[in-house]
């Protein structure tokens, strides 16, 4: 008897741990999944390299070497030579790994500015989808009925209409009122204020059907029952007793939210209605270098290193935006 | 189920109006207009004098000159001249300088853009799915790695750049392949064996840039969708029975997630008309993406409204579709 109560006491140790909170078993169980975890340092690097040079970059992105126009890029300590800036008479370093474009801009400045704003564009899209996509759901689910029923068609048309046309639409009708709201002087905040807004501004739709889901299945459940039963406000119910069991897959949307409008972003500076040049995002450089190509001679490097960190995140992120979904997935629990 | 259907329809109609009001109205309040356009298109020859009466003109012709709910009027229900009015399906005559029917404009694009269109889908479902069914059956390894790294990887390069290699290499390079256009200059005098196998040498890039990408989406909707199943009851139940994995795989599991794929594809509908602006750019490929976009720059306002149309109607009948599909592939589900 007290061999097997003891037995029963190691094993309830065992699994103590595992048992206590759900939300940590889903982290272990995303620290065991290696490409998800490789990601993360990956990506990790490149928002670091992307942050830590950003006092150099802002500085260098635009700035102009017309006699270095589309140098192929040097490592060759030979050719690492010092040569004379024309404008500023000052002799500066021919540091240029990632080469120049065709206007005669160092590349590896570019890039990593561009990272800078790209990645903004994916953190604005991920938080706005976050804050309207959670809400929206939250109510459409919780409500239900009509209220879901108006709130839900909304997000269907929305999601069919050619999201090119939304942006476009969105910029074409707004851009000029916050152009004149801010001042003449700051267009270039306008035009990044005005993308940040169109792209996040679509990027909630699959979150809030996400999350209109959970919220239906939750709302039936003892426990948030056991809660209406207390006579608990229904926005003390919300933020404690539904959200803290929405945190998976909002993690998981916002994550696979950030590769997408990054993705979108790109498209849009492919089509010229993107981030206002000079200022590069990964994707304007990739078009300009798509633009600049010709049949002779091919400036791999333009596209090459661009595309390679571009490529490099949205691959980063969708891994772990997988691995989220799978350690957060109640349905994958059984294994794993 | 047919009051269902006739309740779903007539409910969809204050939608679709609503819908057109929305786009009819940001359209038209936006700055730009077709007759400003137009005129500065054409204005390079006369003095500014001259194109300021070709404006008004315009402008008159297009009836700019009226308040928006009297224009909106005339789109809905006709002005006797260029249009007969939506509500009897008239789209009216374009608003750029060519002045053509919007139905014609439309008609010629659909083709190009559908049968793209019809061979994604279908390429994706042909290499999609069985990639999902066979990660998902075996699951972290071998397979489920290198097919999740592999199509994840082409997932995250944007399509204008795979574009710009498979051109240089195919089409410049090599020169197997065409890449302008649908057809070749000299089409009209080869045999018509030489037709078609010319039309189908152009399908080839444009078909590969515009598919690569959704290899990846289906086969992991596909493989997260089996992991679910294949942790039912009823497929440990048939292991038990000593049924071979094989039949178990394809009769008992993947049936079962035939719900949801369903349910994707038909909410792919609108997409088979909506095309890739970009792609169809690149590539200079005569599809309703460029339609689209040229309507856009050039404020088009009838062809915009047309498309915007026709993509919302698609898309309210994509969603009734779903719905009646998930009814009739699982009995649980009941019409209310």
């Amino acid at each position: 008897m007290t061999e097997a109560s003891a037995k029963i006491k190691n094993v309830d140790l065992e699994i103590a741990p595992e048992a206590t909170k759900p939300q940590s078993r889903s982290w272990r169980r995303f620290r065991r999944n290696k490409p998800a975890m490789l990601s993360v340092w990956v990506l990790g690097i490149i928002i670091f390299l992307c942050m830590a040079t950003l006092f150099i970059s802002v500085n260098q992105y635009d700035h102009q070497q017309l006699e270095l126009t589309s140098t192929a890029p040097t490592m060759d300590s030979s050719k690492l030579d010092r040569v004379l800036d024309p404008e500023t008479k000052v002799w500066r370093e021919k540091f240029a790994p990632f080469g120049y474009d065709s206007l005669g801009r160092n590349l590896l400045w570019r890039s990593l500015f561009g990272g800078m704003v790209s990645l903004g564009i994916g953190l604005a899209a991920a938080i706005i989808s976050v804050s309207i996509g959670t809400g929206w759901g939250l109510i459409a689910g919780w409500y239900g009925g009509r209220i879901d029923n108006i709130m839900m068609r909304t997000v269907d048309i929305l999601y069919g209409l050619p999201y090119i046309l939304l942006v476009i639409l969105f910029k074409i009708a707004f851009e000029p009122q916050l152009i004149k709201i801010v001042g003449e002087k700051h267009e270039k905040i306008a035009n990044v204020i005005i993308l940040f807004v169109a792209i996040g501004g679509i990027s909630w739709l699959t979150m809030a059907r996400v999350i209109r889901g959970q919220v239906m299945s939750l709302r039936s459940q003892p426990f948030i029952e056991a809660a209406r039963a207390q006579g608990l406000p229904t926005s003390r119910i919300m933020l404690k007793h539904l959200l803290p069991n929405l945190l998976g897959p909002i993690i998981v949307y916002a994550t696979l939210t950030v590769p997408q409008a990054i993705l979108q972003e790109s498209f849009l500076s492919y089509l010229g209605i993107g981030i206002k040049p000079p200022v590069p995002t990964w994707g304007s450089l990739a078009s300009e270098a798509v633009k600049a190509v010709n049949t002779v001679d091919s400036f791999w490097w333009m596209i090459t290193f661009p595309c390679v960190m571009l490529g490099l995140t949205l691959l980063c992120l969708n891994f772990i935006g997988d691995g989220l979904r799978d350690a957060f997935d109640p349905r994958t629990k059984k294994k794993g | 189920m047919f009051t269902y259907i006739l309740k779903r329809i007539l409910l969809a109609i204050p939608t679709l109006f609503g819908i057109t009001v929305i786009i009819f109205s940001i359209t038209h309040l936006a700055p730009g207009d077709p007759a400003q356009i137009a005129s500065q298109s054409a204005g390079g020859q006369m003095s500014s004098e001259m194109s300021q009466r070709v404006y008004e003109e315009l402008k008159k012709q297009y009836h700019l000159d009226k308040p928006i709910t009297t224009q909106y009027w005339y789109w809905l229900a006709g002005d006797g001249e260029r249009t007969k009015g939506i509500i009897r399906g008239d789209f009216g005559s374009s608003m750029s300088p060519d002045n053509r029917p919007v139905i014609d404009k439309i008609n010629e694009r659909l083709w190009p853009t559908m049968s793209l269109a019809m061979l994604a889908i279908g390429s994706s479902i042909v290499f999609g799915i069985p990639i999902g069914i066979m990660a998902a059956t075996r699951r972290n390894g071998i397979f489920d790695k290198v097919s999740s790294t592999v199509l994840y990887g082409l997932y995250s390069v944007p399509s204008y750049v795979m574009a710009w290699p498979l051109i240089l290499i195919f089409a410049v390079k090599l020169e197997w392949l065409p890449f302008q256009n649908m057809v070749s200059d000299n089409h009209e005098e080869l045999s018509s064996m030489d037709k078609i196998f010319d039309l189908a040498k152009h399908y080839v890039l444009i078909t590969v840039c515009s598919t690569y990408g959704s290899w990846a989406f289906y086969s992991r909707f596909v493989r997260q969708n089996m992991l679910e199943v294949l942790q039912q009851d009823y497929i440990r139940t048939a292991r038990a029975k000593g049924l071979d994995e094989r039949t178990i795989t394809i009769k008992h599991a993947f049936r079962n997630t035939l719900i949801p794929v369903a349910t994707l594809l038909s909410m792919t509908l609108p997409a088979l008309i909506g095309g890739s602006v970009i792609l169809e750019n690149i590539f200079n490929w005569p599809g309703m993406g460029r339609l689209f976009f040229e309507s856009m720059m050039q404020r088009d306002f009838a062809t915009i409204m047309a498309l915007s149309t026709i993509s919302a109607v698609l898309i309210m009948t994509a969603i009734l579709l779903a719905d009646l599909t998930y009814a009739l592939v699982d009995p649980r589900v009941k019409y209310d």
